[in-house]
């Protein structure tokens, strides 16, 4: 099937065609530009949600957990799940499915595993993308999993509208999480596994390091109420929310907060900046890749590197020079 | 060290520098023990014959639970089988008494396996495919038709649906005319090696310990005879784990029902004495039969000493056997009888109660009549021409076997303590511990294979080219799933289905309160409830398991 | 740089068989491909409906219950019936010769059984997908 008679039947709903299209996106840098190109006008609808956290924190059991929330509120889904590649042999075993067998055959819920390939922030490096060919196709929440991330992996604050940072009490102290740099990403902290011993320690911990001070003891009446109120100060202040991701225990509290803070993203003006960010680095990250591209198919640069090379070999010139001369060639040529 | 061992240690280092030993990575056990060229007492030099030996029959149990052992009782011979209706399977059972078969062992097919009716959309392809189809009451009156169950013991692999299948045994005594205190046998109802290794569970872990809570209280009042949990390690094993790891996940599971009894407020000596185990009999002869003896020792002594269990009874593992169906291969099939031959040598040499040996079709279907029967008469063969029954342990004191014995003794306790870290058992199995061990040991094995560092004959060795299978198969008609679905009809047809519904109503209440869920599972039954129904009803209440994927 | 082969690795029906999948999937993980394993359990709806979201080149089911005359045809068909029948289906487990034969009939890839090095597993993704890494 030619790449236009794909666009075709994704318009008309074929997920056949969406799978297929993400393939391209993901593996094909230079249709997918194309691609992306023409569903643009189809994207920026959804909604998109993180989730990030230590290995083994209930991600996966999470979303599900939470795209079955979704789908009871009258959502379409999109889940992104993301695990690593072995460096030893690129390949992958990509097992995060796994935990939602019950979203397998819903109509209204697309699930796609990706490899981190190259990616070294705690997702692919086509996550975004991909997650673009799921906004286009008509998803109302896209739910991002990131790999289990240990330190500064943190690639997903940029992709997502709101990024929950998962925990669970054996993940150790509150400040071991905060060096890791995920508070700096965290719009909500989820405590996942709250059956277990220690969990209120934790969410107490956490509070603190937020700087938080009153706090309802049951989160699943935090109700919205309660985050507009926050939410009237001026800043967002990340809420802790406690779940049991197995039973499903808290999941439509933490629904209702990512809800708030979608609605804060909204009435502060802080989605449109967001917006605007995110799409400056996308094109500098998209000219950038062009400009690579492109570079080494140009006949100035391919001649001049083995001229270059060679002088660098025998002395006449350095590779800082070198670099420098054909820099500026490119630019003069135009 | 006394005098005279120090004197055998240097005699035996001046030995060695004239032996050529070989690559000493090659000669591991087949869990990857290392094993020197020779053992002298030196490595037994730590070894009380009285404290870690003990006599037979005499606590700690190292050299057998009998004080006579095979001069007082052989094992049983308990070929597990089953296979397409419940009449198919009858025939087969007295085809196998006949022949000198000494208890029997059920084999149930997928859908039971998973408390599912034979005519559910789930059970689809499966009926009667992989072991006997049992939906209801009914359907075990004719599996026991014509067996009278007073005299037969029968062992049962279930676990999941065990409560139900058990009512449906002792239903259909009680239609033989045979009271409950009578009957003789295991229901396997071990959930923890479930999600470890077998994976035909029903319920989350929480209220299938529950059930299994209320089904010892039942046996220790109606059926005082029959062991209520078979902890196995021999599905551990076939998933791929090492002996060693067989050894401690399987006795740290009895090891945690022990606890839950006595968390349940019984007394551990009301309820031990009717645990028992069953382990695997692989390929390495020796590790085998350390591992046996090792198994023993452990369990007594932490019987006697954690859980201060006052009864002998308690302290003694009992223990049924099944030779390794994964060491089998499709390749020359014939061999598997050689292979089944070493494996049930080990387990009668290790001590066991009772035995199956696989047939050498294994690896490509259920057992035809003939195979079956050479690998009953494997047994027969062990226990009456090759003369190793005559004297208890003939391998205790060889101070390989001893070290050995140490070693894995060792290697559990190992462990053990990693399990405590993690909280115990049930927390280990949520964080997938053992399971990953033991996808880890099977991967690692598979390399070994290919690498040809383990030899499999006929598979990566002494191969035959252009092999032709030449044994025989069992098919399964075709027409069991449709004749299963008919009876079924039937039966829905007859029965008083105002009763049915009661008796589930009645069961559904008692699942959510605090009864003893037997009683009304057993009336379910009798009124011909079905398997599903019932389960049906129980996960209602109870909800229903998903396991957590571990590579 | 080619795409990289994808692999659908699931376990269908009742059967819990499941150390022959995961040594499986481990082994085409460590030959470089990117594996989805589904878990145990899985309906041939479940696992065709994956098949297609993930974009998968071809779906290996493991199959130890005897039931594989049901579950390979049905997961075929449904493929079939969501306009993915090119997706390649294969796999292994405890299959009868007569059985391989008539599921090759019926367009099924190449089907494996016990004591099958999994190197030849590889080897026949990689003669079947040349244009895959
Ligand atoms: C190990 C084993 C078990 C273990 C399983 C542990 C686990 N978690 O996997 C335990 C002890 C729990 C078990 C239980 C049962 N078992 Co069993 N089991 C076996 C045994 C001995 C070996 C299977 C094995 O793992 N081999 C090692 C692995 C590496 O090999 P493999 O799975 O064959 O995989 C290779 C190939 O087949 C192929 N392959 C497999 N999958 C895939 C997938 C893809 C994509 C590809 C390309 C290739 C491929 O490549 C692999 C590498 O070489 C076989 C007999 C045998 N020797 O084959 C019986 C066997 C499969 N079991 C059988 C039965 C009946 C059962 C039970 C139903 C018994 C019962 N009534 O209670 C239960 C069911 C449990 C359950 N919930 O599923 C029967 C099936 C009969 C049939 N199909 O007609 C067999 C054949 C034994 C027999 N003859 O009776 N079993
Ligand atoms: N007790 C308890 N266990 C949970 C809870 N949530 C998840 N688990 C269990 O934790 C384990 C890991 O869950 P996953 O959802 O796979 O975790 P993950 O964060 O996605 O893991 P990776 O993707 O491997 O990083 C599984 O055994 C879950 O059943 C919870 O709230 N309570
Ligand atoms: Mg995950």
């Amino acid at each position: 099937m030619t790449t236009r008679e794909l666009l075709a039947e994704f318009r008309a709903g074929s997920k056949r065609a969406c799978a297929r299209l993400m393939s391209v996106v993901e593996n094909e840098p230079d249709v997918a530009a194309a691609v992306l190109d023409e569903l643009y006008p189809m994207m920026g609808r959804s909604f998109r949600i993180g989730i990030t956290g230590p290995p083994g924190a209930g991600k996966s059991t999470l979303v599900e957990k939470l795209g079955r929330e979704c789908r009871n509120r009258g959502k379409t889904v999109g889940i992104v799940a993301v695990d690593p590649t072995s460096p030893f042999s690129g390949g992958a075993l990509l097992g995060d499915r796994v935990r939602m067998p019950s979203l397998f055959t819903d109509p209204g819920v697309f699930i796609r595993s990706m490899a981190t390939r190259g990616g070294v922030g705690g997702l692919a490096s086509r996550t975004k993308e991909v997650c673009d060919v799921l906004d286009a196709f008509g998803r109302d929440c896209i739910i991002i999993e990131t790999v289990g991330v240990g330190q500064v992996e943190l690639d997903i604050a940029g992709a997502a509208h709101s990024t929950v940072v998962v925990l669970v009490p054996e993940s150790g102290d509150a400040i071991q999480i905060m060096k890791a740099g995920l508070m700096e990403i965290a719009d909500l902290f989820c405590v996942n596994k709250s059956d277990r011993e220690g969990a209120d320690r934790l969410v107490m911990e956490i509070e603190t390091m937020v700087g938080m001070k009153a706090r309802t003891p049951n989160p699943e009446c935090r109700t919205s109420e309660v985050g507009d109120r926050r939410l009237a100060v001026s800043d967002w202040v990340p809420l802790v929310v406690k779940t049991v991701a197995t039973t499903g225990f808290g999941v439509s509290g933490l629904l209702d907060q990512l809800e708030a803070h979608r609605k804060h993203l909204e009435g502060s003006g802080a989605m449109t900046e967001r917006r605007r960010e995110s799409i400056r680095s996308e094109i500098v990250e998209l000219t950038e890749e062009w400009l690579r591209r492109d570079l080494w198919r140009r006949p100035v640069t391919t001649g001049r590197l083995n001229e270059l090379v060679e002088q660098v070999l025998d002395g006449s010139t350095t590779p800082y020079r070198a670099a420098e001369a054909i820099s500026r060639d490119v630019l003069a040529a135009g | 060290m006394a005098d005279d061992l120090k004197k055998i240690a240097q005699e035996r280092q001046k030995w060695q520098q004239g032996v050529e030993c070989g690559d000493s990575s090659r000669f591991q056990t087949l869990s990857g023990v290392p094993v020197d060229i020779l053992y002298t007492p030196v490595d037994i030099a730590d070894s009380d014959h009285l404290r870690d030996l003990g006599l037979p029959g005499q606590y700690p149990f190292t050299r057998g639970v009998r004080n006579n052992m095979y001069r007082g009782r052989q094992w049983t011979m308990r070929e597990f089988s089953g296979f397409g209706t419940a009449k198919d399977t009858n025939g087969r059972y007295k085809f196998l008494l006949a022949h000198g078969e000494t208890g029997l062992s059920v084999a149930f097919d997928f859908p039971t396996l998973y408390g599912r009716d034979s005519d559910e959309t789930i059970s689809r392809g499966e009926v009667g495919k992989c072991g006997v189809a049992i939906s209801s009451l009914a359907d075990m009156e004719t599996l026991f038709d014509g067996i009278p169950m007073e005299d037969v013991s029968t062992s049962m692999t279930i676990n999941g649906p065990a409560s139900v299948v058990w009512a449906f045994y002792i239903a259909a005594a009680e239609k033989q005319g045979v009271p409950s205190e009578k009957l003789r046998g295991t229901i396997q109802n071990d959930i923890l090696k479930e999600y470890i290794a077998q994976k035909s569970w029903l319920f989350p872990p929480e209220p299938s310990m529950r059930v299994i809570t209320d089904i010892m209280a039942y046996a220790a009042k109606h059926v005082p005879k029959w062991n209520t949990i078979s902890i196995s390690g021999y599905h551990i094993r076939e998933a791929g784990s090492t002996a060693a790891q067989e050894l401690a996940f399987t006795l740290k599971d009895g090891l945690t029902y022990v606890e839950a009894g006595i968390k349940a407020g019984l007394d551990v000596d009301t309820f031990a004495p009717r645990l028992s185990y069953f382990f695997n009999s692989h390929l390495d002869f020796f590790e085998e039969v350390a591992k046996f003896r090792a198994a023993r020792r452990i369990w007594a002594r932490e019987m006697k000493e954690t859980f201060k269990a006052k009864k002998s009874e308690s302290w003694l593992l009992r223990f049924h056997t099944q030779t390794a169906g994964c060491s089998l291969t499709a390749q020359q099939p014939e061999n598997n009888i050689v292979r089944t031959a070493f494996q049930a040598l080990a387990a009668v040499l290790g001590g066991t109660q009772s035995l199956h040996t696989n047939s050498m079709d294994e690896t490509w279907a259920l057992p035809t009549e003939k195979a079956v029967l050479i690998a009953l008469r494997t047994q027969q063969l062990i226990a009456e021409e090759t003369g190793v029954v005559n004297t208890i342990d003939p391998l205790g004191g060889s101070y390989f076997v001893e070290a050995l014995t140490n070693e894995l003794e060792k290697q559990a306790y190992d462990y053990f303590r990693k399990i405590d870290a993690l909280g115990g058992m049930v927390k280990a199995i949520e964080h997938g511990f053992p399971q990953r061990e033991i996808a880890d040991a099977a991967y690692r094995y598979q390399k070994l294979v290919e690498q040809g560092k383990r030899t499999v004959v006929g598979v990566n060795k002494h191969v035959l080219e252009g092999e032709k299978l030449e044994i025989p198969l069992l098919r399964i008609d075709p027409t069991v799933e449709q004749e299963q679905h008919q009876r079924l009809a039937d039966l829905r047809k007859q029965r008083d289905d105002a009763k049915v519904k009661k008796c589930l109503a009645d069961l559904k209440a008692a699942c959510a309160g605090k009864e003893n869920v037997m009683y009304p599972i057993l009336e379910a039954v009798r009124a011909y409830a079905t398997l599903g129904e019932i389960c049906g009803t129980m996960k209602e209440v109870f909800g229903s398991y998903e396991e957590p994927p571990m590579f | 740089m080619g795409k990289k082969l994808r692999v659908l690795v699931a376990k269908p029906g009742l059967d819990g068989h499941d150390r022959g999948a995961k040594v499986v999937a481990r082994a085409l993980r460590d030959a470089g491909f990117e594996v989805i394993y589904t878990g145990l359990h899985q309906t041939p709806e479940m696992i065709a409906e994956a098949a297609l979201q993930e974009d998968v080149d071809v779906v290996g089911l493991s199959v130890l219950s005897g039931a594989h005359m049901t579950l390979f045809p049905e997961t075929m068909r449904l493929l079939k019936e969501k306009g993915a029948a090119d997706i390649l289906v294969f796999g292994g487990g405890i299959i009868p010769r007569e059985d391989m034969e008539e599921l090759y009939k019926q367009g099924c890839g190449r089907l494996f059984g016990p004591g099958t090095p999994t190197a030849d597993i590889v080897t026949y993704l990689k003669e079947k997908f040349p244009d895959r890494i």
